[in-house]
């Protein structure tokens, strides 16, 4: 079974990033590393993987410029191999040019099944996952606790609200995969440096027969035509008891539709 | 339980490679999702969670330097320093303690010394972290003269049975095995052996676990053994050879201290400039003020050249150079010393703050304590190395 796992490399979000004035986006000249929220998906393809016995896992990403230390580690966690479209005209992309990247690069893999975090830590439109299932015409299921895979079909619980809803569908199929529901192996250095020596298939626009007029700055529907200071936060309610105290936590919860 | 802002600037060492600088990052993160946000709480319990052991197993940590047939990494001191320098800024060196007190000190004779089907029964299941490994040495009368020890394993068959008592054993109350110092022939160096020791044997028992300054989350025990029978396929290479299996093997745990030492006086540098940075007195933030800028200098001096010595030392223990005793012993009676004046530094420039248990600072301060008499005293380090010069 072959997993198509899509991860972004991004800005380490313990440093304190900045955002460029001129373009309102995240500056990203800096080292990127693997975005926390894919490696629930990396970690859940490399069990998908296990449970079936055979097949690998591979990784598909974009960048404007070569950057491979965020594949690395997920390399390094047992992914066997990666394509990363590098291509500076990627730069500035959106979220629908960036589904139809990875879409593109996603084929050249040959998925049986592919899987992507829900949203990204820095750019956080969660519509890519959505995005690359229409463009592929591939079955969508989104945030994804729990998978498994037998005779062609997945077997999703997908979060809700409420609980979870069990949904079948069949393969190939894109599956987003919420953060937190599995716990993902730490690289060991073994893996490190194991995942030295895995193939990364650098890849450019033309190469996948993309267009650079259709992406980046000067393909990208959507523009941000504003950014603001976050508010500061408000002082918190507190709530000293004279007896009723829980009944007014428990109002306060419900106000807040937590209950 | 405080994340720090500041980020030390580490100065590059020469002796790593960016394979261990990302391997330290796996190190970091490990530390900061499975150690950090729990260590209050085995703190407060004596003993941190058996989980973790799994855990690190499952994360590769126990067994870098060991055979991959046994899961091990293959490597060397280097991969060790890393892994004990990122494991000391978990705010629990007890924590520290008792993982790498299986992973390399319970381990590395066995690794060296131990047949195939031992190594197959204990080291295995260490390094994958299902069994919990100590060793044992120190008894009340025997700590720096370890010659001295009067634990007796009498032949009888084809067993040892060994009577006598063990004490200031690091994971001692919850060993599963033990590499256990005996007595096996006359009195003197030449009449001690080393034995694996599995705690289910029948005359085992555990005193109380000890209570101590510091490393409080690391467990440590009294232990007795009354009769106990193991077969004699337990003993580690040969009978009589056991003090020099552990002198040879010293310079690891040695090297790990001087190692946690590098770590943790990052991280009280970090805290320490964060404070550093915020406490205002006298209208302006404390590190304006000289006498704390040339202390933070001085602090960053020491820690740098206590890494030097400590990445020096793993590079000639690896090397099996001749050296690495005398560059170990240097390595740790400098980073004993550094380590306690760093701690006392960064109490003091805490003030009142310093002196209250919801800042890791006064733990710091406890757990450095050891430093200069844990795996040889600081006087025993000066001796060894006052040997190679005279």
């Amino acid at each position: 079974m072959i997993v198509v796992v899509c991860v972004k490399q991004i800005p380490d979000p313990a440093d304190p990033g900045a955002l460029d004035p001129d373009t309102k986006t995240l500056k990203r000249d800096v080292k990127l590393i693997l975005d926390e929220s894919d490696s629930y998906g990396v970690e859940m393809g490399l069990q998908l993987v296990d449970a079936a016995g055979e097949g690998e896992v591979r990784l598909v990403s974009m960048v404007p410029n070569s950057e491979v230390s965020g594949l690395r580690t997920a390399l390094a966690m047992g992914a066997e191999s990666a394509v990363l479209v590098s291509d500076e005209a990627l730069a500035g992309s959106d979220a629908l040019s960036t589904a139809k990247v990875l879409a593109a690069a996603i084929r050249r893999c040959e998925p049986d099944l592919v899987l992507t975090g829900t949203e990204s830590s820095d750019g956080y439109t969660g519509t890519v996952p959505a995005q690359v299932a229409e463009l592929m015409d591939l079955p969508s299921v989104t945030f994804a606790k729990e998978i498994a895979v037998a005779d062609g079909v997945a077997t999703v619980k997908r979060q809700t609200e409420d609980g979870y809803d069990e949904i079948e569908c069949s393969l190939p199929a894109v599956v987003s995969v919420t953060a937190g529901v599995v716990e993902p192996r730490y690289p060991s250095f073994k893996g490190i440096m194991a995942a030295k020596n895995k193939p990364v298939d650098e890849v450019d626009l033309a190469a996948l027969g993309i267009d650079p007029g259709t992406v980046g700055w000067a393909g990208a529907g959507q523009e941000i035509t504003d950014i603001a200071e976050a508010p500061a936060r408000e002082a918190g309610e507190v709530i000293v008891d004279e007896g009723d105290a829980h009944e007014r936590i428990l109002a306060f919860l419900d106000d807040l539709k937590i209950l | 339980m405080s994340q720090s802002t500041a980020t030390y600037p580490r100065q590059p060492s020469s002796f790593l490679s960016e394979d261990h600088e990302t391997f330290r990052q796996t190190v970091a993160s490990f530390v900061e999702r499975e150690i950090r946000p729990n260590v209050d709480a085995w703190e407060r319990d004596g003993q941190c969670d058996r989980e973790l052991y799994r855990k690190a197993g499952a994360a590769g940590l126990l067994g870098l330097r060991y055979d991959e047939a046994y899961g091990g990494a293959n490597l060397d001191f280097m991969a060790t320093c890393v892994l004990a320098e990122e494991l000391a800024k978990g705010d629990s060196i007890g924590t520290a303690v008792a993982l790498m007190a299986q992973s390399e000190f319970a381990l590395a004779i066995l690794a060296d010394e131990a047949t195939d089907a031992q190594k197959e029964a204990f080291m295995a299941p260490a390094i994958a972290g299902e069994l919990i490994g100590a060793i044992g040495v120190s008894e009340p009368g025997a700590g720096s003269d370890v010659a001295a020890i009067t634990t007796r394993a009498r032949r009888d068959g084809g067993d040892y049975v060994i009577s006598g008592q063990k004490t200031f054993i690091s994971n001692g109350t919850r060993a599963d095995f033990i590499t256990l110092a005996v007595r096996t022939g006359e009195a003197g160096p030449k009449g001690i052996s080393l034995v694996i020791f599995p705690t289910d044997t029948p005359g085992f028992e555990v005193g109380r676990r000890l209570d101590k300054l510091g490393a409080r989350a690391s467990d440590t025990g009294e232990l007795f053994f009354d009769e106990c029978r193991i077969p004699a396929t337990n003993l580690v290479g040969e009978e009589g050879h056991g003090l020099r299996y552990i002198l040879s093997h010293f310079g690891g745990e040695r090297l790990v201290i001087a190692a946690f030492a590098v770590g943790i006086m990052e991280r009280l540098i970090e805290l320490g400039l964060d404070y550093a940075n915020e406490r205002e007195a006298f209208g302006g933030p404390i590190m304006g003020f000289q006498t704390w800028r040339h202390r933070f200098a001085e602090m960053a001096t020491r820690l740098e050249a206590t890494r030097l010595l400590a990445h020096q030392a793993a590079r000639l223990l690896s090397d099996k150079d001749p050296a690495g005793d005398i560059a170990v012993s240097m390595a740790k009676l400098h980073a004993a010393d550094a380590v306690q004046s760093v701690a006392a530094e960064i109490l003091q420039l805490h003030g009142g703050f310093g002196q209250m248990e919801e800042s890791p600072i006064p733990r710091y301060y406890r757990d450095v304590a050891g430093f200069s008499i844990g795996a040889g005293t600081s006087e025993i380090m000066r001796e060894l190395i006052a040997r190679a010069l005279v």
